[in-house]
């Protein structure tokens, strides 16, 4: 039998993530409360640091960390096509859209990228996109449970789970695939799965829009959100707050448009943005707003892809997802800086190569929520507690993402 | 559209060479070498000619090229939405006491990925208003990606590496 493993001392917690206010710094009527990090609305494990003045917000300290399992470490100690695995426990809830993100980058750096087979290129966008909508309908329910929705929440998990198992149908695994690999994926769709794709869409389109009679625009839903955490687009901007929040505060700015990589080009479909429609534009409202719609959008386009593979891409015998997947992966020396949208905003990964080992001297990702949940402070001050955790749940945070 | 010659040149003539250092190699987006007591003031420039505008960092990397290079580097990427043009700078500092002026007035976003850089690699980032640990414990020892790192051994009686034997 090992020996004690642990010794436990009173002050272990405070020594280790101590709190930034004491009693020398705070006013009198001021007062600490911690939220977290083990606490639902918190969407993981985050710790919320919360000075008030009676109800009002004054400041909020979050401190992270709580799930650190060193991304960037394991990134510069095993090989490039390893990383991948890593990769879907940065942001579980879209691991494939990480996926895409990287190795979208290691096959830049090896340049074959213009080698891509198309009908690859396509069954990565569909389980993208397939993903996009389990991680928005996890957004959306989670945030209706946090301010007192539940039979959403219920709903959500419902269709979600169809779409989990229908990634399991094609990964073997429900939430963490090592699907997508470089040069290529894992395996063909299954037989049939395109057939099980179409019915399933069938299923969803009304109920995109039952989701949007219960909980976007439920009048309760509506009076909760609407005027709350206002984010205003050039703050937004100077915090490096991408993805739907950027949307919601009424900037046009989705990578699959700007950037075009992928097959993005070539299929059709819009970007939904922030109208300020019930409140202020950028308000808590207005985010879960342009959530729903991708996820209509990304039906859309999920409609595309099938008729691709269907046709011009359909399944044959000679068919290798596998044909440009590189053996040796060594790319020349060099940096790059590849992003992609992730359903929470801009994922991006510079990578270091020394061209002479297939491990990167250096695999730095740049996490959307980590650089949303930044912006929690400014957001918050001025609100009551009660909008502090409306807020929170609006900024749809993955704290393994956060914290890497 | 603006291109990298132009931003180049832009920065060029404002700074001069020896700000300026050069253009990295093999990189994507296309790189400039920036000298490491400047970065703030040509971060400014970027962001607040209209001319360049760069309004948003997308990332801030932290990087040690070990004790042989003896450098360490910290990498910026920008991103102009108006211009839709993306720039990385690059500065190098030595590995002993690197010191690089922090960005976090100029965005935002640089305050946490500065923190994250201190918490990792240990590059101190002047003038930041906050510089603490951000990932790992506040009572952790070292800071784990710089190349010669070892772990230390036990954190708090708990043992860090695992013995297989068990």
């Amino acid at each position: 039998m090992p020996e004690v493993q642990y010794s436990y001392h009173k002050d272990n917690l405070a020594k280790s993530e101590p709190n930034i206010y004491h009693k020398g710094n705070l006013r009198s009527e001021e007062m600490v409360i911690n939220i977290g990090p083990q606490h639902p609305s918190t969407h993981g494990v985050l710790r919320l640091e919360v000075v008030t003045d009676g109800e009002i917000v004054v400041d909020v300290v979050p401190h992270l960390g709580y799930l650190h399992r060193c991304f960037e470490k394991h990134g510069e100690s095993v090989p490039f096509n390893q990383v991948i695995p890593f990769v879907d426990r940065m942001d579980y809830m879209a691991a494939m859209n990480n996926e895409h993100a990287y190795a979208m980058g290691v096959e830049r750096m090896l340049g074959i990228q213009d080698q891509i087979p198309k009908r690859v290129e396509y069954i990565r966008v569909l389980v993208a996109e397939l993903n996009r909508i389990a991680s928005h309908f996890v957004a959306i329910g989670t945030y209706g449970l946090d301010i007192g929705a539940v039979t959403p929440f219920l709903w959500v998990m419902r269709d979600r789970e169809h779409i989990l198992r229908m990634l399991e149908w094609v990964s073997g695994a429900r939430m963490l695939y090592n699907y997508i690999w470089i040069g290529g994926l894992f395996y063909d769709l299954p037989v049939g799965f395109e057939e099980r794709c179409a019915q399933f869409i069938n299923y969803l389109k009304p109920k995109l829009k039952e989701l949007d009679d219960i909980l976007v625009n439920n009048k309760i839903f509506i009076d909760r959100t609407a005027n709350v955490g206002v984010l205003h687009r050039d703050l937004a901007i100077n915090y490096g707050v991408t993805g739907p929040m950027l949307r919601a505060s009424g900037l046009k700015f989705d990578l699959r448009k700007v950037d075009g990589y992928s097959v993005y080009p070539e299929l059709n479909f819009n970007v939904p943005i922030g109208k300020g429609e019930k409140g202020q534009l950028g308000d808590c409202w207005d985010r879960t707003w342009v959530r729903a719609e991708e996820c209509k959008e990304s039906v859309k386009i999920i409609e595309q892809c099938l008729a691709k593979l269907h046709g011009e891409h359909k399944r044959s015998k000679a068919f290798d997802p596998r044909q440009v997947v590189p053996k040796k992966i060594r790319p020349k020396a060099q940096d790059l800086y590849v992003r992609s949208e992730n359903p929470k905003g801009e994922v991006g990964f510079f990578f270091r190569a020394d061209g002479r080992s297939d491990i990167a001297l250096r695999c730095k990702a740049r996490s959307c929520c980590f650089s949303n949940l930044s912006i929690l402070a400014e957001l918050s001050k001025g609100h009551m507690v009660a909008d502090l955790i409306a807020i929170v749940g609006s900024l749809d945070l993955v704290l393994g993402e956060v914290d890497r | 559209m603006k291109s990298f010659s132009e931003v180049k040149e832009i920065l060029l003539s404002t700074f001069g060479e020896e700000v300026i250092l050069g253009e990295g190699a093999n990189s994507t987006p296309k790189s400039l070498l920036v000298k490491a007591d400047q970065i703030d003031l040509v971060c400014k420039e970027l962001l607040q000619n209209p001319g360049t505008y760069f309004d948003l960092l997308s990332c801030l990397t932290g990087l040690d090229n070990g004790p042989e290079k003896d450098t360490m580097e910290v990498i910026y990427n920008l991103y102009s939405i108006p211009f839709d043009i993306s720039l990385m700078l690059k500065v190098e500092v030595p590995r002993k006491d690197p010191h690089v002026p922090s960005v976090s007035h100029i965005w935002s976003t640089a305050n946490w990925h500065e923190r994250e850089a201190f918490d990792l690699l240990g590059i101190h980032f002047t003038g930041h208003p906050d510089l603490r640990r951000i990932l790992m414990p506040a009572d952790w020892e070292g800071h784990p990606l710089q190349k010669d790192y070892t772990e230390p051994e036990r954190y708090r009686g708990m043992e860090t590496v695992r013995n297989e034997e068990e």
